[in-house]
């Protein structure tokens, strides 16, 4: 019954987003507000009904009710109660459920928290939502029904793939989700304003805590997937350029620059055009990539789809909305009035300059993602792979971040590109002073790595000289400046930790690839390795059962100087139902440094095994950047919400802001 | 056997050096330097989107036997590439040639950033060849006017 009543929901969910999609368009487009209102509640209802039908699913894998296919596909009676409830989302029926569930969400939140949306642009952009919404459910209901029943129950289920059955890949996909549709609301902001023909800064102030959101979300699935390779799939490799990884690559990238334009856009009212476009093309590169993971177009761990009429349905939506959304632009795009002007060096300047590599850089990984798709609908079969991403993004990269700590230094309209690379030689002279020092320490070694340390460090430096820049230490002593430097809107301090957390990422990429130990081999009880700073010898193997698999686990003792530190236990595993072996490495933190050691097959002799060591050198920051990342949009939200949480923001108060920034 | 650790330092090669098994190892360690660097290179192609070297497929192993191979009989990194497109296409380069798609696959990215640069610069022109020039002044007439409608305003209005 309960199965029966998620279906009933989702079916009228469709019914709700019909008429979110049609009554408020109609009526801001006839400039009646009755029909206008009518947005909100449908908005509300629509969320409702879709959280209800997915608590329904939910409830079915909880209680293992095997009556139903979704069910018995992907849960199994023995699996523990998190995976039970993952397991809702690590299928296709139950991620589609999820991506629509988001959605409703959104919507309900653009409802509810936009009381302040003039009535036109508040209809429009729940409109669009209710668009994207129907075409979501109809897939959904029409290709994908997760409450299909079976006439004759199984006793038990087939399990969950077993690498999924993680942590980390419990929490992916939803943190994921809240990216790439977080950014369909700036989306249908777009999509409004071009209905609408207007468009003003205000705009820019709505739809950027939106943009911020889906960004944080979006660098936080990014980092969890990566770290959920890095540790379950054994080979220590934490970022591999696939094309399920480029495909939420793109979109972060995308989603970078929008936030960089729409922050010009508020400030400046310039770049207005631009901004617009990048709200489509992001949201566009988010349809993209769940059409490139569901439609089982590349295969791969996420793909669970391979049905191809699912894969014509998205191809379908994802034309209808890239097409209409194209469409919409180019034909409004001309009336939006042009905003404020600016000299080629000034911030303004600097971030188009940001926003020309961004979105060259997501064009890159977009070509090389899609080339091989092209080249085998003309016959042909090629591949694109790391190398290839290496040679073209990688430059591009580095130019991005070269120009990082010069932006926030330059002022509005008109900048002084001497006065800021003034404040800046410390840290630039620090940068190259500790890549020369690691290369004296470690004996010379190859000159690109010792670059890319400067690099990272500029980065991070140049964050921190902005911030102190901006308290005008230099000039107005230690006590005043410190003071200063608390007195600084939380959207500097976003600025600084956005683009720090960018530099230590980096710092952690460019360590642990050129300075990690490595040793691969072949290992008898009794026998001593040593990798980097650590001894390891293999004490011998056990097996062991957990709840659901069986584990071959290796006992190990590490020592560093001759002195036992302490016992690591990398395991194989074997699950029960679906047989498939999974590697679980033994991994320990040394500062921001990890030991990590994997098994892999059986050796020669009886008793050994093969066994992988890497002594990976800061290897944390990599993930450990992206939360720094994080917290700066964090700030830089936190600080809208004062602004607007302010009686009658803009009038009095705007003089003294100008002053303040002049 | 004592094992030589090799490292791969290359900048952005973000892929850290693997091999799945030990016994496959040539003993030069320059040569077993290039084997891994050219493994990198090569798709398995039984495999999703991995190179030989990050994989445990049977042909894997096989493709990662027979570089080794070639390598010892002294054949150059492009010849063993060659060959292997030869027997395999084209697919298993993870790092395109330069021909065919390929020519568009390298140009494409310079050519964008040319493209994004220059729209960019040319937007910027034409926006400022559109409004008015900053150092634009008032006509005295205008002047007049401006000075009458500022009189004229009450003073505790601020915009």
């Amino acid at each position: 019954m309960i199965v029966e009543t998620g279906h009933f929901a989702l079916i009228l969910a469709l019914a709700l987003a019909l008429i979110q999609s049609s009554v408020p368009i109609v009526g801001a487009a006839r400039g009646e507000r009755r029909l206008m209102a009518v947005a909100g509640p449908a908005a509300l209802a629509e969320m409702v009904a879709i959280l209800l039908s997915f608590l329904a699913l939910t409830w079915a894998h909880v209680v293992s009710d095997f009556s139903v296919l979704n069910v018995v596909e992907n849960s199994h009676s023995l699996k523990p109660m998190i995976y039970k409830v993952s397991g809702v989302w690590g299928n296709h029926e139950g991620s589609m459920l999820l991506w629509v569930l988001i959605l409703g969400l959104c919507g309900g939140a653009v409802a509810l928290f936009g009381r302040n949306l003039p009535a036109s642009l508040k209809a429009n952009v729940l409109g669009v939502q209710g668009l994207i919404s129907t075409a979501f459910l109809a897939f959904i209901l029409l290709t994908s029904n997760p409450f299909m029943r079976l006439a004759k129950p199984p006793l038990e289920g087939n399990d969950l793939n077993p690498v999924l059955q993680d942590v980390g890949l419990a929490i992916h996909p939803p943190l994921l989700y809240l990216g790439y549709v977080g950014f369909s609301v700036a989306f249908s902001f777009a999509a409004a304003a071009l209905i609408d023909g207007r468009i003003d800064a205000a705009w820019a102030r709505w739809v950027r805590p939106w943009v911020l959101g889906a960004w944080m979300f979006l660098t936080a699935g990014i980092a969890v997937g990566s770290y959920w390779a890095y540790y379950e799939l054994g080979w220590g490799g934490f970022w591999f350029w696939d094309p399920v990884e480029n495909a939420s690559l793109m979109p972060w990238l995308s989603g970078t620059a929008l936030l960089h334009s729409a922050l010009v856009m508020e400030k400046r009212s310039a770049l207005k055009i631009w901004t617009v476009l990048l709200a489509i093309l992001t949201f566009s590169l988010s349809l993209l990539g769940t059409f490139l993971v569901r439609s089982g177009v590349l295969t791969s761990v996420h793909a669970f789809a391979s049905d191809p009429a699912r894969g014509v349905f998205i191809l379908g939506i994802l034309c209808a909305f890239i097409g209409g959304g194209l469409v919409l632009f180019a034909a409004r795009a001309g009336e939006l009035s042009a905003g404020g002007l600016f000299a080629p060096v000034s911030r303004e300047g600097a971030l188009v300059l940001n926003n020309v590599f961004l979105s060259v850089s997501a064009a890159v990984v977009l070509i090389g993602t899609l080339a091989p798709l092209v080249a085998s609908a003309f016959g042909g079969a090629i591949s694109v792979g790391a190398p290839y991403f290496n040679l073209t993004f990688g430059p591009l990269f580095v130019a991005t971040l070269l120009v990082v700590p010069l932006g926030p230094e330059l002022a509005w309209k008109r900048g002084d590109l001497a006065g800021a690379l003034e404040r800046l030689w410390a840290a630039l002279a620090a940068s190259l002073l500790i890549g020369l020092l690691v290369w004296w320490w470690r004996n010379g070694g190859p000159i690109l790595a010792m670059l890319g340390l400067a690099l990272a460090s500029w980065v991070i430096l140049g964050a921190i000289t902005n911030l102190l820049a901006r308290a005008s230490f230099a000039s107005v002593g230690w006590r005043v400046g410190l003071r200063r430097l608390f007195g600084l809107p939380s959207s500097a301090f976003g600025t600084a930790f956005g683009h720090a957390g960018l530099g230590l990422t980096l710092l952690g990429i460019i360590a642990t690839t050129s300075f990690q130990s490595e040793t691969i081999v072949e290992m008898k009880p009794g026998d001593r390795q040593t990798v980097g700073r650590y001894e390891i010898s293999f004490d011998g193997l056990r097996a062991e059962k957990g709840a659901n698999y069986r584990a071959t686990v290796a006992a190990m003792t590490v020592r560093q100087d001759g002195v036992e530190q302490f016992q690591l236990a990398p395991s194989k595993r074997t699950f029960l139902t679906r047989s498939m072996p999974t590697t679980e490495a033994a991994i320990r933190n040394h500062g921001f440094s990890q030991l990590y050691v994997t098994l892999g097959d059986s050796g020669q002799t009886p008793g050994s095994i093969i066994v992988r060591m890497w002594d990976k050198p800061l290897v944390t920051l990599i993930w450990l950047g992206a939360l720094v990342m994080m917290v700066g949009g964090g700030l830089s939200l936190a600080d809208r919400r004062l602004r607007v949480g302010a009686p009658k923001p803009g009038r009095h108060a705007r003089p003294v802001a100008i002053a303040g920034e002049g | 056997m004592r094992l030589i650790i090799v490292m791969l330092a290359l900048l952005g090669a973000l892929l850290p050096a693997l091999a799945a098994d030990p016994s496959e190892q040539l003993v030069d360690p320059a040569q077993e330097a290039r084997a891994r660097a050219l493994s990198e290179e090569l798709r398995c192609l039984v495999c999703q989107n991995q190179s030989i070297e990050a994989s445990n497929a049977q042909l894997a192993k096989d493709l990662r036997l027979l570089v080794r191979e070639r390598i010892t009989a002294g054949d150059s990194d492009d010849a063993i590439k060659t060959f292997l497109v030869e027997r395999y296409g084209e697919f298993v380069l993870l790092k395109p040639r330069f021909h065919g798609l390929g020519v568009v696959l390298w140009l494409l990215p310079a050519l964008m950033l040319a493209l994004a640069g220059g729209g960019a610069w040319w937007a910027w022109r034409r926006r400022k060849a559109l409004a008015v020039p900053a150092d634009a002044t008032l006509s005295a007439e205008e002047e007049a006017r401006l000075a009458r409608l500022l009189d004229a305003e009450p003073s505790d209005r601020d915009d």
